[in-house]
């Protein structure tokens, strides 16, 4: 059985920001993933980030996994890739599943950071080659530099949706429209902007009926909603495409905290069930935190934010980091957080948020 | 195909009446006396590197990030930093004086194949629409610009404040055509 003082589960934007934090801190960190390369979704995201200069605002993503990538290497992290975490035992132990060997790694803390899954959504045809979530087509066409079609139907018009449109045109397809069952765009207007003036139509109100195609998708039908959803007869419209992309939405990856035994909550606002834990990430179950979008589904520069929080809760609980300059660094962690949740986007998010604190039992009662 | 109603959140177009309500918007009298950048924030989100990269202080958001940009047009000597610092690729430059009959419009443009100065491209308007043939005056794209292009064009005066890109020239290595239309 190997140890580790702090034993973090998953390399994306908050685990990265997690092991930076507890490294530079002094702890003994083990970032585990079980993909080939470290960065979770930070490294297809080739788009500036929005924010503030501490949140490195007007960078591509790519960019900054890479410096926190280097960052975590300076700082002595240990980083085990194409490792599965399979299993999480009540004494802090993780079955890891690499090279089909299974061995243990027990730790003192662990942090989960694993994430989120794309939401399918079902339809006649859905099941055929050429329909697949957005985020797989971000990491065809950025990842791999390889165009899954030519002409795409993107469903939903949330930033994903738009974003990944966005990306397909750079990479030389053509996206035939955006569609979205809302009556308005979920996105930031300005990524709705990129890609009208792009020329590709944005159809709010509409929904996918059918992917249609011999052996993979040749076209897709279309159709107008009414107020409540569904589909209005006659309004329908045939597409011809090759992809049908879906961004429908995420939800949190939470299946190592379930296996752990935290307290859950059903928060829809930030994607369903997600791990109720405090405003310092620790979750219901002491030394156990999360990180990232498996809290609730939020973006990148949040991830990093709530990693750095975790990586520093983690670090000064095992006494590598005084209590005083701890407090400080999780102070402006928070500011920084908080500048984040503002403002018609991030308001419900963070009201959400505080529902998920106050569910959350303080912890000198928990110890006690 | 368009919905009946305006605006941002519901066509990806900001309306006019969004663009005059932004404090980022410059008045026309301000356009008339030379080449500024105009800014089309209409939304609260969090995000201010325009303001920082400003060596003119003439971009002012403050505390919270999700205000709108504030623009001192007299401030602005049409640098175009914020150009390509903008995440939203929701700010360009304007510049009313630049020849009698026409304007000189500024935009990011993330697409390869580049335009070249003294090419004519087509240029578009927020919805993409295409408006005028529009030569290339200056493709401006140094390390700093972090791979997005600035790309000035001339257009005729009365389309210099809808004239918001171009065409996506064809990829001479695919047979992809412009996207657009049903």
């Amino acid at each position: 059985m190997h140890e580790t003082e702090i034993a973090i589960v998953g390399a994306g934007p908050a685990g990265l920001a997690a092991a930076v934090e507890a490294a530079q801190a002094g702890a003994q960190v083990t970032l585990v993933d079980e993909n080939a390369r470290p960065g979770g979704q930070l490294f297809k995201q080739i788009h500036k980030f929005f924010g503030s200069k501490a949140h490195h605002a007007g960078t591509r993503g790519v960019q900054i996994g890479r410096n926190l990538l280097s960052e975590a290497e300076k700082a002595g992290v240990e980083i085990r890739l194409d490792t599965v975490v399979y299993g999480i035992y009540p004494d802090k132990r993780l079955g890891l599943a690499c090279d089909s060997q299974s061995e243990d790694l027990k730790a003192a803390s662990i942090i989960l950071a694993t994430g989120a899954n794309e939401r399918p959504l079902a339809f006649p045809g859905w099941t055929m080659p050429g329909v697949m979530g957005a985020g797989a087509i971000q990491t065809l066409i950025n990842i791999h530099r390889t165009l899954p079609g030519r002409r795409v139907l993107m469903v939903g018009a949330g930033n994903v949706g738009l974003i990944v449109s966005y990306q397909l045109l750079q990479a030389g397809a053509e996206v035939v429209a955006i569609i979205d069952a809302l009556p308005g765009i979920g996105g930031y207007g300005v990524h709705a902007s990129k890609v009208r003036r792009a020329g590709v139509p944005i159809l709010t109100g509409h929904t996918i009926l059918a992917a249609k195609g011999d052996q993979a998708v040749e076209r897709a039908v279309i159709a107008k909603v009414d107020s409540s959803g569904q589909p209005i007869p006659g309004m329908e419209q045939t597409l011809d495409v090759d992809i049908v992309g879906l961004a429908v939405g995420l939800s949190p990856l939470a299946e190592l905290a379930w296996m752990a035994g935290c307290q859950f909550a059903h928060v829809p606002e930030l994607g369903g069930w997600v791990p109720v834990h405090d405003e310092e990430m620790q979750t219901s179950l002491p030394g156990l935190y999360v990180a990232g979008d498996v809290t609730g589904i939020e973006e990148a520069s949040i991830a990093m934010e709530q990693g750095r929080m975790a990586g520093l809760t983690a670090a000064q609980a095992l006494g590598c980091l005084p209590s005083q300059e701890a407090e400080i660094k999780k102070i402006e962690v928070r500011q920084r957080l908080d500048a984040l949740r503002v403002g018609s986007f991030g308001d419900a998010r963070a009201i959400a948020r505080q529902r998920i604190l106050s569910l959350s039992v303080p912890q000198g009662i928990r110890e006690g | 195909m368009e919905s009946m109603q305006e605006g941002v959140l519901t066509t990806g177009i900001p309306s006019q009446a969004e663009l005059e309500a932004s404090p980022g918007y410059p008045s026309a009298a301000a356009l008339a006396r030379g080449p500024i950048v105009v800014i089309e924030c209409v939304q609260d989100i969090p995000c201010n590197p325009c303001e920082l990269v400003c060596p003119n202080n003439a971009i002012h958001i403050g505390e919270p990030i999700t205000n709108l940009p504030v623009f001192l047009a007299d401030e602005c000597d049409a640098c175009s930093q914020c150009i390509p610092i903008c995440p939203g690729q929701a700010i360009f430059r304007v510049d009313m004086t630049y020849a009698e009959e026409q304007a000189a419009v500024s935009f990011p443009y993330e697409f390869l194949p580049m335009p070249e100065a003294g090419n004519v491209v087509q240029a578009v308007n927020r919805a993409g629409e295409v408006l005028c043939d529009a030569e290339v005056l200056r493709v401006q794209q140094p390390r700093s610009f972090d791979l997005t292009a600035v790309i000035t064009v001339a257009v005729p005066k009365n389309l210099a404040m809808e004239v918001r890109s171009m065409v996506r020239l064809p990829r001479p290595w695919s047979q992809g055509q412009r996207a657009g239309g049903l």
